[in-house]
């Protein structure tokens, strides 16, 4: 094998090799970081792990937001029309986070209470997020959920 | 009458693009340099039928004319007239029409300053950039026309431009990042014709290095306008959310960054040939899929609009034509390619081959990263999301791996493995950036952050080292002036971006580690102490703007005695969509930006703020603007002036004796 084509070998070994440490430690990463998805029906019946760090999405439903007087705590429910999970949240809410809106939640599930540590609310009028599409859908009251938005 | 007139010069232009497509092509093949010689009177033809489409449907803006759909969405009586022209791209329908209208800007860019091409590759060239525009403007035609008309009843008012967008930051943002997206379509273009033409010598590379620059300092300072826009508008005080269509122009620009290092191992050295094509081409497509994830709503996003599975599939479609029909030809083509030329191990070429590496792997985890949640779905996983926590887990580290090296690049000479003596000034700078680094963190006032320590030290290695390519190019005293006339551009716009690239690192480093944030509870009178600042809220208004009502709060901030400055953060209510916007009051400095923002009113006349003290945020952006001017300098380069002018002069000859 003549220097050139020994050159160009030992790169693209360097190369491949490199390349595929990194997409296995992407991976692993990758495996470490996810935040699953639960509708409200999925974590009233258990099913979602608890301590572990997890998303909710739904609509905030009406008359449920509770505030504290004093600090920045709130407390409100989110539901898929089936069932209702209460979360609790201490800090700013998102401009658009309002009762009968559809809400993403990320947070871990504590002593029975929801937990959040970030609250994700559409930025757009007509957009509603997937996940919450997802949920209502499951729920089999996606069509409730179109209705209550054309109201 | 007048929204017809775009309307025409819309399926005008969707007409001259196959022509455009076709007639050069045919030429090509059939060897018949008539048809060859329509590419450039076709692409200044689809470019000024775009340019009147666009004008028409911005005239409809300034005009109030409710009876086009996509005005009755985006517009408003009430909106001041210059968000009405920002608002041509607020939506849909009309950002693909500046999409449309950029793209047919670089191809008169080409036709205008190829003449040093020769007329069967420019029409190549053209033809390529034609096929996109025909996609492109059939998705517009098919889905998402922006001259649909409500008629014969239009509405009186409109519904408003989301209010999100109402912000100096969108005029700019769309288009300098779409110039970017787009331009790389001119260095994919150049790829193509050369593999089909089977021309696969460097001399694509030479042709299509400047525009590839061009491009990715667009889109680098359209990146950075993304983020600075979030930064204050989104009313959270982050610079990067690691949203998927964030991700998705950083996966490009990263793409892009590699592609601009492998085009000048081509360029000067012949090497790495078929690398860069496969470069070329991913940098397009992955611009492509941007706009996929962006337009078809697929992703959770900040950006993402009201979701028309219609649309997704159709520029899914799309993709796969482009991606599949490149890498074909590239596969069938590229096996042509001979890769001459050896290099040592450690030199100039080995560093860009570095560069290229980590890029790459940079790239391939934040694709991974932001296509997971789909995957997993696609498989049945369930919906999941892929958080910040990972894409730092990965970035970072990558990151400094890569800075690491880019201090030793530019030192390195081509070809050989240069003199160990050449690196010798490294150690001081290693020793200099560690002991700083190392240091500085505990200037300041909190915990030790090791972070902060490591951030600072690859910041200043990489200054630090650019310094010492300054000096043995230019000298330190007296004439640096003149002696910079005399280093080529190119290199001072790699010293720029480089430099650039420090400076954001500091930020980086500086705000992630010492922000200090806090969100409470606050009334009229309360104060509260932010770093060496005390906030004293004075005041809570209700003020009108031209189309919101605002709760308006005053803060004055007081260094010590001293009334510093007084500012307003406002909670708007747009009166037309009733949708409520933080308008976050920020006092930016060199060193540190106070921010102060309203969350929600908690009765009894307190305010939730949101009050943070970030440590040089703003060298994020100002790091972005430097890389930017960096690539708009290096294409002052003499070599291309000279080509152009040489160009000139053989044009006149050429002129004179036909």
């Amino acid at each position: 094998m003549n220097p050139k084509r020994k050159q160009r070998l030992f790169i693209i070994l360097g190369m491949v090799s490199g390349l595929g440490i990194a997409v296995g430690l992407v991976m692993y990463a990758l495996s470490q970081n996810i935040n699953l998805f639960f509708t409200p029906t999925q974590i009233v019946k258990g099913e979602a792990p608890s301590a572990q760090m997890i998303r909710v999405g739904g609509m905030v439903a009406d008359g449920t937001v509770d505030r504290d007087p004093q600090s920045l705590r709130v407390a409100f429910e989110v539901t898929d029309f089936d069932h209702n999970v209460r979360v609790s949240y201490e800090g700013i809410l998102p401009d658009l986070f309002r009762e009968g809106q559809g809400v993403v939640v990320q947070g871990r599930i504590n002593e029975g209470q929801f937990v959040a540590s970030e609250v994700l609310a559409k930025h757009d009028e007509n957009y509603m997020p997937p996940e919450v599409t997802e949920a209502l859908r499951q729920s089999g009251k996606l069509d409730q959920m179109i209705g209550v938005q054309k109201q | 009458m007048t929204p017809e007139i775009g309307h025409f010069a819309l399926v005008l232009a969707f007409g001259v693009s196959i022509c455009l497509a076709v007639f050069p092509m045919y030429g090509y093949f059939t060897n018949q340099n008539g048809f060859c010689a329509t590419a450039k009177p076709l692409a200044l033809l689809q470019g000024l039928a775009l340019a009147v489409s666009f004008g028409v449907l911005m005239y409809g803006f300034l005009a109030h004319d409710f009876s086009i759909k996509y005005v009755a969405d985006n517009s408003n009586l009430d909106l001041p007239w210059h968000f009405r022209m920002s608002a041509v791209w607020g939506a849909h329908e009309g950002s693909l029409l500046l999409w449309a209208l950029i793209l047919s800007f670089w191809g008169v860019a080409v036709a205008l300053f190829s003449r040093g091409i020769p007329d069967h590759m420019s029409a190549l060239v053209l033809s390529i950039m034609g096929m996109i525009g025909v996609g492109f403007l059939a998705f517009m035609l098919f889905t998402s026309n922006p001259f649909v008309r409500i008629l014969p009843f239009p509405p009186g008012n409109g519904a408003d431009l989301n209010p999100l967008l109402q912000d100096p930051g969108l005029i700019f943002h769309p288009p300098m990042l779409y110039m970017g997206y787009v331009g790389l379509s001119v260095a994919f273009a150049f790829a193509m014709a050369s593999l089909i033409s089977g021309q696969l010598d460097s001399t694509w590379a030479r042709w299509s290095r400047p525009w590839t620059t061009v491009a990715w300092a667009f889109l680098t300072l359209g990146i950075a306008l993304g983020s600075w826009w979030a930064y204050y508008e989104l009313g959270w005080g982050g610079w990067w959310f690691w949203d998927p269509v964030e991700n998705a122009s950083l996966i490009p620009w990263l793409v892009a960054t590699a592609l601009m290092h492998s085009l000048a191992a081509t360029e000067k050295r012949g090497l790495f040939r078929s690398w860069t094509l496969l470069l070329a081409i991913a940098a397009f497509s992955l611009s492509l899929l941007g706009t996929f994830l962006v337009r078809s709503g697929v992703l959770t996003s900040v950006h993402a609009f009201a979701n028309d599975p219609e649309r997704g599939v159709f520029i899914l479609g799309f993709l796969i034509v482009v991606v599949g029909g490149s890498l074909t030809l590239f596969a069938v083509r590229a096996s042509k390619v001979s890769e001459p030329g050896e290099f040592g191990w450690i030199s100039r070429e080995s560093f860009l081959l570095f560069n290229n590496l980590i890029l790459t792997v940079m790239a391939v985890s934040v694709l991974l990263g932001t296509l997971y949640p789909l995957m997993v779905d696609a498989i049945g996983g369930g919906k999941v999301s892929v958080g910040p926590p990972f894409f730092n887990a990965v970035f970072v580290p990558l990151t400094a791996i890569l800075v690491s090296g880019m201090a030793f690049g530019p030192l390195a000479k081509w070809r050989q493995s240069s003199d160990p003596k050449l690196y010798r000034p490294l150690i001081v700078t290693l020793i200099v950036s560690v002991v700083v680094g190392l240091a500085w963190p505990s200037v300041l006032d909190g915990n030790y952050s090791m972070g902060t320590a490591i951030g600072v030290t690859l910041a200043l290695w990489l200054a630090i080292a650019i310094r010492i390519d300054f000096v043995r190019k230019v000298g330190l005293y007296g004439g640096v002036g003149s002696a910079l006339t005399r280093v080529e551009r190119g290199t001072i716009g790699m010293w720029l971006a480089h430099f650039g690239l420090a400076v954001t690192i500091f930020g980086v480093v500086m705000v992630e580690n010492h922000t200090e944030h806090r969100d409470l509870r606050m009334g009229v009178g309360d104060t509260q102490k932010l770093g060496n600042y005390d906030l004293w809220m004075t005041d809570l208004a209700v003020i009108n703007g031209p189309n919101y009502v605002a709760d308006q709060a005053t803060f004055e901030i007081y260094f010590g005695e001293i009334l510093y400055k007084t500012v307003t953060p406002q909670k708007r209510r747009y009166n037309a969509s009733g949708m409520v916007m933080t308008e976050a009051a920020i006092d930016s400095g060199f060193t540190r930006d106070l921010y102060i923002a309203l969350g929600e009113p908690l009765g009894g006349g307190d305010w939730a703020v949101r009050l943070s003290l970030k440590p040089y945020v703003d060298w994020i952006w100002v790091g972005a603007f430097l890389m930017g001017l960096g690539g708009f300098v290096s294409i002052t380069d003499k070599r291309y002036r000279k080509r152009l002018e040489r160009e000139n002069a053989e044009a006149a000859v050429d002129g004179a004796t036909a």
